[in-house]
């Protein structure tokens, strides 16, 4: 009995020693920007399988109005304020205009009275968060696929970056930006409406990106010009986002 | 407890080549894990390790479970790590389903004195050890992809090699209420098998190993994807599968606990049943049989 007291005095010994060794070297380890970086080298293979298995263009899933989370979670920027922001507020969004610029031939200026007149999609999605949680809301806006067609995309363009009006860090406008095979995807739409009545200034009036297959952080609010672009690392913090300037996954498909 | 009965971990080095058959051997040292079954074991102890940490990273930067498509805030969750103010400081509160427990230093609040937070789970429990979503998401999803080719190599093998059919599936007689019965009360006893019987897994450890490797791990990655919204498209049918998101959420998160427990009983079996020569068998393969009173 004696050895087995031993075995049990040994077996806590052991595997707290091991654990505390374990947390130690993990936490040093997690500091160390090299071996975050190559951790962060499975966020390529999680974007290229993906992409590889939605060649297809699948939709995500849809749900009917039974399904609607009876609150939307409001997150994130809850108000982008400053003067200009205000001014826009102020007047119903009358003199907004959505500007598209970059690599287009035909740069634009739209109203939102423009952009509802636009091929339009309505949809009930969910919304996931990168915290965890989810919200289910019907979504209208205007399909981003041809208003870039519209707009006359440059054969070089590869990225549509989405400037903001929040500043969720102070000098830092909130961005955003998803690649072509997004952009074109049949879901991806500039949002006006949630549950069928114009954005709340909450949830990012007077426009929002929806891109169905991605985290909540990509789905940016207060958007105020979409711009085409051959490459990221010239944008703020060059990750291609203000969440990924912060540590998090260009490619939140995941 | 005889002296018998337990194995001999402290005993002298097994011998390089097992003794010739003329001579009765002292020590029966048999060839028990194979190379590939060796090194999937140990690349899983690391993937497994960093997976929970860092899953409990990602959990605390939202410590509530829902039930359905769809729970954040307003909803009522099925299993919450929260807390609350009271007159004497922070207590964390855990629930599950209607009931509440005070885990305060645990779950829910924890922190060294003085200092405690607001936190699902501890600094100590999660990879980093500061709240640090970005970081805990590379640590699990790098570690979710070694976990996935390493289960698939293993699978592969045991079916290919033979190992599933000979070493995990159980044999014929140990199928029955009566030795499943007279396992139990081994293991309630702590006594471990000798002799021929020790060469073979019992039947309850078959079965613990049977509902990790082809229920509790693939409903992990299972759900684990159904969290995925970009797999979803590809893969509606989880949803559905699982009840939806949120459900997929829950059902990980149970099933990382199921895990958990079961690392837990191993690793005690392990070191009831000769912690030298069990690991030792792990490492370079050779397992030396426990004698019994019969042998």
């Amino acid at each position: 009995m004696s050895r087995l007291l031993l075995s049990r005095r040994g077996l806590i010994g052991t595997a707290s020693a091991s654990f505390g060794l374990l947390l130690a070297g993990c936490d040093r380890i997690a500091h160390a920007p090299s071996f975050d970086r190559f951790l962060e080298s499975a966020q390529g293979l999680s974007y290229r399988s993906q992409r590889l298995l939605e060649s297809g263009q699948p939709l995500a899933r849809e749900f009917t109005r039974a399904d609607l989370s009876p609150v939307f979670k409001l997150n994130g920027s809850i108000n982008p304020g400053g003067a200009a922001y205000a001014a826009l507020m102020a007047n119903h969004f009358a003199d907004y205009r959505l500007q598209v610029t970059g690599l287009v031939s035909q740069p634009l200026s739209l109203s939102l009275a423009q952009l509802r007149a636009l091929a339009a999609r309505t949809q009930i999605t969910r919304h996931d968060c990168v915290e965890g949680w989810s919200a289910i809301g019907q979504w209208s806006g205007a399909k981003l696929g041809p208003l870039l067609q519209m707009a006359g995309l440059k054969r070089n363009a590869r990225f549509i970056v989405f400037h903001c009006a929040d500043e969720l860090a102070a000098g830092s406008p909130y961005y955003e930006s998803i690649d072509l095979f997004d952009a074109f995807h049949p879901q991806t739409i500039l949002a006006y409406d949630l549950n069928g009545a114009p954005l709340a200034i909450g949830h990012g009036a007077p426009l929002r990106l929806r891109v169905e297959r991605q985290l909540g952080y990509k789905q940016a609010k207060f958007v105020m010009s979409v711009e085409a672009v051959d490459r990221l690392d010239n944008i703020q913090g060059g990750k291609g986002g203000f969440w990924e300037d912060r540590g998090y996954e260009w490619y939140a498909g995941i | 407890m005889s002296e018998a009965t337990l194995p001999d971990a402290a005993g002298p080095p097994a011998p390089k080549v097992a003794p010739p058959v003329s001579a009765r051997p002292a020590r029966e040292v048999i060839y028990r894990h194979s190379l590939i079954v060796r090194l999937t074991h140990w690349i899983n102890v690391l993937a497994i390790s960093l997976l929970i940490m860092s899953g409990a990273q990602i959990f605390n930067a939202h410590p509530a479970l829902y039930w359905g498509q769809y729970g954040a805030d307003a909803d009522k969750p099925v299993i919450e790590l929260g807390a609350r103010n009271t007159p004497h400081g922070l207590q964390g509160v855990t629930q599950v389903g209607d009931l509440r427990f005070n885990t305060t230093g645990v779950l829910g609040v924890s922190g060294p004195p003085g200092q405690q937070e607001i936190r699902g789970f501890p600094g100590w429990l999660t990879v980093p050890s500061n709240r640090d979503l970005a970081t805990g998401r590379h640590w699990h999803f790098f570690f979710a992809w070694l976990f996935v080719i390493n289960g698939l190599i293993y699978l592969l093998f045991g079916l290919l090699s033979g190992h599933f059919v000979r070493d995990v599936a159980p044999a014929r007689d140990q199928i029955g209420p009566r030795h499943i019965l007279g396992s139990i009360w081994d293991h309630i006893r702590l006594r471990h098998p000798t002799g021929a019987e020790a060469k073979r897994y019992n039947i309850l450890q078959k079965l613990a190993y049977i509902a990790m490797i082809f229920v509790v791990l693939p409903l992990m990655i299972g759900t684990g994807l159904t969290m995925s919204p970009g797999f979803d498209s590809v893969a509606p049918w989880l949803l559905t599968l699982f009840g939806g998101r949120q459900s997929a959420r829950t059902i990980h998160f149970i099933c990382a606990n199921l895990i958990v427990l079961f690392v837990l009983v191993h690793v005690v079996e392990v070191f009831l049943a000769g912690a030298v020569n069990e690991v030792r068998s792990m490492i370079t393969g050779r397992y030396v049989v426990p004698k019994g009173h019969a042998s």
